[in-house]
């Protein structure tokens, strides 16, 4: 097997990284932090040195040696590529599996593990493309991370909320709307039957409708929907801001207007404003709602960027009782086999390898909480019961358009909603199909909800059947 | 007024409540009723009709308190709940009418 030089003489020079680098029999410690990349090498560079060059550069080697590197113990600390597979179906790229020892690592940081992982090994020449497929967080590692504030079951009891999804919608216009109207259009949707309403991730705090101002009108909605309804009702307050000093301001105002949910936008804000905001909600009792803005930048591409399923690990090390996951069945992007593969990743308690669904490693979180998913994006009646069928009840179903484009407005919008939705589970729990009777039962719901007839009557011809950018691999072989 | 799940739907008859009891069974969740007066409905805790029904396998008998509670307190609402011990949460819960 290959050593770094060490204990003998200096040499200085640029030597093959799969000297050092590339160990295939090197047996894999419970305490290492595993990565499976996707590699694309520059033609002519074998799979070993194009592998043991990615876990070089995301570890301890630079492209030369260094003097220093003998005051060290380098065999310890050194990542190692340990594996290569085919990927099934593409024969330009292939699996990576790299095993980085745990001290690599600062405790309780993912700005640190990402900053080493998808650093500058992203842009080395040496390869082409290079994607983060999965993470094996060591559950030595998990348990430094602070994780969800709150977690799915404390926040049931703190809404009382079960046995069912929650229902939430985005208010729209999402741009351009006065505190006011905007104050209207939430206690509409609540006083219908949502359980939250949302800011949508660009309302921050714009000339024509400043956050203050916005926050105080919501918490009026709010406490009036729940004075109707004598239900607990919910507005996630965006606190994403330009800077933490004015994050935290903005959270400590929602706390003072006993909101009892904010958001943060995880990508664009940034991991160490993420994790210090879920830390405040932990300690303030606030419940975080998590958008993810710029994801489809990062994990779009199959052969490059970071895997939509390794941000889902990163933001439940990070904090946050919400993840947008995204639906299956909308507007938006998502392969159902891998969206259930990371809704597992964001809910359970462990998760083991699947290829079929993406998972290249098992996942144990021990007592970490887990986070609702949150499917949102072009959904409206018709879609609960898949909806339904394949998140079940740890979820939450927004309907922006789904909502506020009822014809008799937002309120009889967020009726039809739940509606269709307390009809879907009651049918469920008979243990009938959701997706062969879906049609079924929500057309005898209707019969007693003349604001369901309505909605499906309004929304029966809209379809989003365009195919998937991102497949997963396996469906490719 | 609304409380809690399937509060939108008209209210449910007699085999529609039997269904759902049934799926509290087969989830081997543990039953339990509440009552309260509907002027206290908000809030965490109802008063709890005897203790979980700890172990009980049959939905005649689960009805049947169900419907002592209420004969018990014409006046209160009633609500049907599963305990699930392993997630530590309510796997479901929803309010029962006079049978």
């Amino acid at each position: 097997m290959a050593q770094p030089a060490a204990a003998g003489k200096y040499s200085a020079g640029v030597k093959d990284y799969r000297q050092a680098y590339w160990q295939p029999h090197y047996v894999v410690k419970d305490t290492d932090l595993l990565a499976c990349f996707k590699i694309t090498p520059q033609p002519g560079v074998p799979r070993e040195e194009a592998a043991a060059a990615v876990a070089a550069e995301s570890s301890t080697g630079t492209w030369t040696t260094v003097w220093t590197d003998l005051l060290t113990d380098l065999e310890y600390y050194k990542g190692r590529a340990y594996r290569i597979e085919d990927v099934p179906g593409d024969d330009t790229c292939f699996y990576a599996f790299i095993a980085y020892p745990i001290d690599l690592f600062e405790e309780g940081s993912v700005v640190n593990v990402f900053t080493s992982l998808v650093g500058n090994v992203f842009g080395f020449k040496a390869i082409r493309a290079l994607r983060l497929e999965d993470v094996r967080f060591p559950i030595a590692y998990v348990m430094t991370c602070g994780g969800p504030p709150h977690g799915i079951q404390v926040e049931r009891d703190k809404m009382d909320k079960y046995g069912r999804p929650l229902l939430g919608c985005t208010i729209k216009p999402k741009l351009g709307l006065s505190a006011k109207n905007y104050g209207r259009a939430v206690y509409e949707a609540l006083r219908g039957g949502l359980d939250f309403t949302k800011d949508d991730e660009n309302v921050n705090s714009q000339p024509f409708m400043r956050w203050r101002d916005r926050f105080s009108f919501v918490a009026e909605a709010i406490r009036k929907a729940e004075a109707e309804t004598g239900e607990r009702k919910g507005h996630y307050l965006n606190v994403t801001a330009p800077t933490p000093e004015e994050m935290y301001k903005r959270a400590a105002f929602a706390k003072e207007l006993g909101m009892p949910i904010i958001m943060h936008d995880f990508l664009t804000g940034g991991f160490c404003a993420n994790t210090g905001l879920a830390n405040w909600c932990r300690e303030n009792g606030v419940l975080l709602h998590i958008h993810r803005a710029m994801h489809a930048v990062i994990d779009r591409d199959r052969h490059h960027g970071i895997h939509f399923r390794v941000l889902v690990k990163a933001l439940r090390l990070s904090g946050g009782d919400h993840l947008h996951t995204g639906t299956v069945v909308g507007k938006l992007e998502g392969d159902r086999q891998a969206t259930l593969g990371w809704i597992d990743l964001l809910r359970e308690r462990f998760v083991k390898e699947d290829r079929a669904r993406g998972i290249f490693f098992d996942q144990d979180w021990g007592s970490m909480p887990g986070a609702f998913a949150v499917a949102s994006g072009g959904i409206h009646v018709w879609h609960m019961p898949a909806l339904l069928a394949i998140f079940g009840d740890d979820a939450v179903f927004q309907f922006g358009g789904g909502t506020l484009g009822h014809p008799w407005g937002n309120a009889a919008g967020a009726t039809a909603n739940r509606v269709a939705l307390e009809a879907c589970v009651e049918a469920r729990n008979q243990g009938r199909d959701l997706e062969k009777e879906g049609k079924d039962i929500l057309i005898a719901a209707a019969r007693s909800s003349p604001e369901l007839k309505a909605a499906m009557e309004t929304w029966k011809e809209i379809k989003f059947e365009f195919d998937t950018v991102d497949k997963l691999d396996t469906v490719n072989a | 007024m609304k409380l809690g799940t399937f509060s939108y739907l008209p209210p449910m008859t007699p085999p529609q409540v039997r269904k759902q009891v049934e799926y509290i069974l087969a989830h081997g969740w543990s039953p339990a009723i509440e009552h309260t007066e509907p002027q206290n409905a908000v809030g965490s805790y109802w008063t709890m009709w005897k203790l979980p029904l700890f172990g009980e396998s049959s939905v005649e008998q689960v009805l049947a308190e169900a419907e002592a509670c209420h004969r018990a307190h014409p006046d209160h609402v009633v609500r049907l709940i599963g305990y699930d011990n392993v997630r530590q949460t309510l796997g479901t819960a929803f309010t029962v009418p006079h049978a």
